[in-house]
């Protein structure tokens, strides 16, 4: 990882009884593009607004470019911020809006007026700087807000639900011109966001937050394959867990579906643990699968056709449900109807055995 | 609902709007009336409101109820504005309660009690009862109204618009004058109005407060209907119907102008 830009060391903070965040440490690094992810009441936006010195931390510190930002106001950080709702001026022009910020730096008026021009070029809305934020779009307006959050340059812009009010097609491509623009400007970015697959496009590094502490830490490959705990599992992407329990002789056995696999590592006898299958890694199909694998056999509850993915239920005949997923291919299991007898298999290394 | 008004329906508004303003037509009216009795119609003549000009007692009388509205308006506006920010942004301090009740108390008090207490006051400072003790009650009257207005406008604003500010490296008291101030704009003026108009009628209040050297305009008036109705009465009336319907659409207009004069391009 790069040098760290922001250091979050053991902060807390409470609103009354409610603990929002919970003893949380965290470092972003200069240039990285970051994801806080969580449902909503996570603690996410309030560890943003905290990172922005909206609120005050009840303990722990942050260091941001290596000063502690204890009793440092908003508008002395080095941090700026768009906001979930963009929070334009709705009093000023659009070009007004953008140099707000270096307006407040003290630049003078031909200063302004050129770097403005270059921000709303860069975001494309070079025609548009006399009016006022009502006559936009949702995505000029977004366009607007983050003009105006990287105007001054910040060390880390943080985005609060950057996509959230934009409609599927111009977040896809917003997403896009977003890492785009980061990789441009070599600032850092941490983007609170409750889209796992927002998160999951974007962000070099995501914090999966739960209950305002962070569940598990790492890159978007390493929390959809190896989730942390079964929260992680489920929050990110689809998954089959099943309850198990410890054998003697390394061996786990599951209820149902009822199968026995081997333990990667001991653990103690008796211990219950969840294992956790992603839809995607089971195969189905209408023949006996080949051998070396865990087999099951059930009958198809619900098949669903996405397009692009099909989706199944299987009730196992010892009575487990398993959701399983394939690629729209043209294969032969694509088209496994309601009601088919059906065998799965999987392999042992793509279960995932986590603490219950 | 969009439909014609029935026969039915335009007879009932033309009712209600009679009710409301033969009145004040009326006196408007006979504001021109050439003859010296006020109930008989005697042909058109302005000759009253040369005799208006003429009359230093009631130009003085209107001089200084201009002079105390304008002022108590301003200070109105000023301390209201502050209180309606301090009751919306800093959530339940000690004493919210009695602070609440202090400021909207005026609303409710009769006018009477609060001129007397106001009295009792200024009696029991040994001030000197005229222009400044006149000033000093309609402030503490009219600052209640300003504070209603601002609040109701302040409950609906997005706060994340001062954050940005401060975010964007404005100061608390920079955010405020740059942001919060010019969108509450309309309210704040509407509040000066009310707190104008308010003063400028005011005669139970001023009647208690002033002193022999400061008559307002509503107490000249009284004191000469006292004496009988003249047709210069009339007049005098009709100007003040007149400024107080100019300052209502000012207020009215500058409102539409601070909700962004390109905003109506875009409802267009």
């Amino acid at each position: 990882m790069q040098q760290s830009l922001v250091r979050i060391d053991g902060v807390s903070k409470h609103f009354g009884d409610t603990t929002a965040v919970d003893n949380v440490s965290l470092d972003i690094g200069a240039g990285e593009f970051f994801a806080l992810l969580g449902p909503s009441g996570c603690g996410k936006t309030t560890l943003m607004r905290l990172v922005a010195g909206f609120e005050t931390p009840d303990s722990g510190s942050i260091v941001i470019d290596g000063i502690d930002m204890a009793g440092v106001p908003p508008n002395r950080r080095p941090v700026n911020m768009m906001f979930q709702s963009y929070a334009l001026f709705p009093h000023m022009s659009v070009a007004a809006n953008i140099g707000f910020g270096l307006k407040q730096a003290g630049m003078g008026k031909a200063d302004i007026a050129a770097r403005v021009a270059d921000l709303l070029k860069l975001v494309q809305l070079e025609k548009l700087g006399q009016r006022k934020p009502d006559q936009l779009s949702g995505g000029q307006r977004q366009r607007v807000a983050l003009a105006r959050a990287i105007a001054r340059r910040p060390k880390l812009l943080l985005l609060d639900e950057p996509l959230a009010a934009l409609d599927r097609k111009l977040r896809e491509e917003t997403q896009f011109e977003l890492m785009q623009l980061q990789r441009d400007l070599k600032i850092a970015f941490m983007v609170v966001t409750h889209d796992q697959d927002e998160a999951m496009a974007m962000a070099q590094r995501i914090a999966v937050m739960r209950a305002g502490q962070i569940e598990q830490l790492g890159g978007a490959r390493e929390i959809y394959e190896t989730p942390a705990t079964t929260f992680v599992a489920q929050f990110i992407g689809e998954i089959n867990l099943f309850a198990a329990t410890v054998e003697r002789g390394q061996v786990m056995r599951c209820a149902a579906p009822a199968f026995t696999c081997r333990l990667p590592e001991p653990m103690a006898e008796g211990t219950a643990v969840s294992l956790a299958v992603r839809p995607e890694r089971i195969r189905l199909t209408r023949g006996e699968p080949q051998g070396g694998e865990i087999a099951l056999s059930g009958q198809v509850m619900d098949s669903v056709y996405l397009g692009d993915v099909k989706v199944w239920r299987v009730r196992t005949d010892d009575g487990g449900l398993l959701r399983v997923s394939a690629v729209n291919s043209g294969n032969g299991t694509d088209d496994i109807q309601r009601g088919e007898r059906v065998h799965l298999a999987f392999a042992e290394s793509d279960i995932r055995i986590l603490p219950r | 609902m969009t439909g014609t008004l029935r026969k039915r329906d335009v007879a009932i508004l033309l009712i209600g709007f009679a009710f409301l303003y033969v009145p004040i037509a009326l006196v408007v009216i006979y504001s021109f009336n050439a003859s010296k009795l006020v109930t008989v119609w005697g042909g058109w003549s302005t000759r009253w409101y040369g005799a208006l000009l003429d009359n230093a007692q009631v130009l003085d009388a209107a001089w200084l109820s201009l002079k105390v509205a304008f002022l108590s308006g301003v200070f109105s506006t000023i301390l209201g504005t502050m209180a309606a920010i301090v009751m919306s942004r800093y959530g339940r301090f000690r004493g919210r309660l009695v602070f609440s009740s202090l400021i909207y108390a005026p609303l409710v008090m009769p006018e009477v009690i609060m001129g007397l207490s106001l009295l009792l006051l200024f009696v029991a400072l040994d001030m000197d009862r005229g222009f400044w003790t006149l000033l000093i009650a309609h402030t503490t009257f009219g600052l209640c109204f300003v504070t209603i207005v601002v609040n109701a406008k302040l409950a609906g604003f997005d706060r994340s618009l001062e954050e940005a500010a401060r975010d964007l490296g404005a100061s608390p008291i920079g955010a405020f004058f740059q942001v919060t101030l010019p969108i509450i704009a309309p309210s704040v003026i509407a509040g000066f109005l009310l707190a104008f108009t308010i003063s400028l009628d005011d005669f139970v209040i001023a009647s208690f407060t002033t002193g022999p050297g400061a008559t307002t305009l509503p107490m000249r008036i009284y004191s000469q209907v006292r004496l009988g109705v003249t047709p210069e009465i009339n007049a005098i009336s009709t100007l003040m119907i007149g400024t107080v319907l100019a300052l209502v659409l000012f207020g009215f207009a500058l409102s539409r102008a601070f909700r962004g004069g390109g905003g109506a391009v875009g409802r267009a």
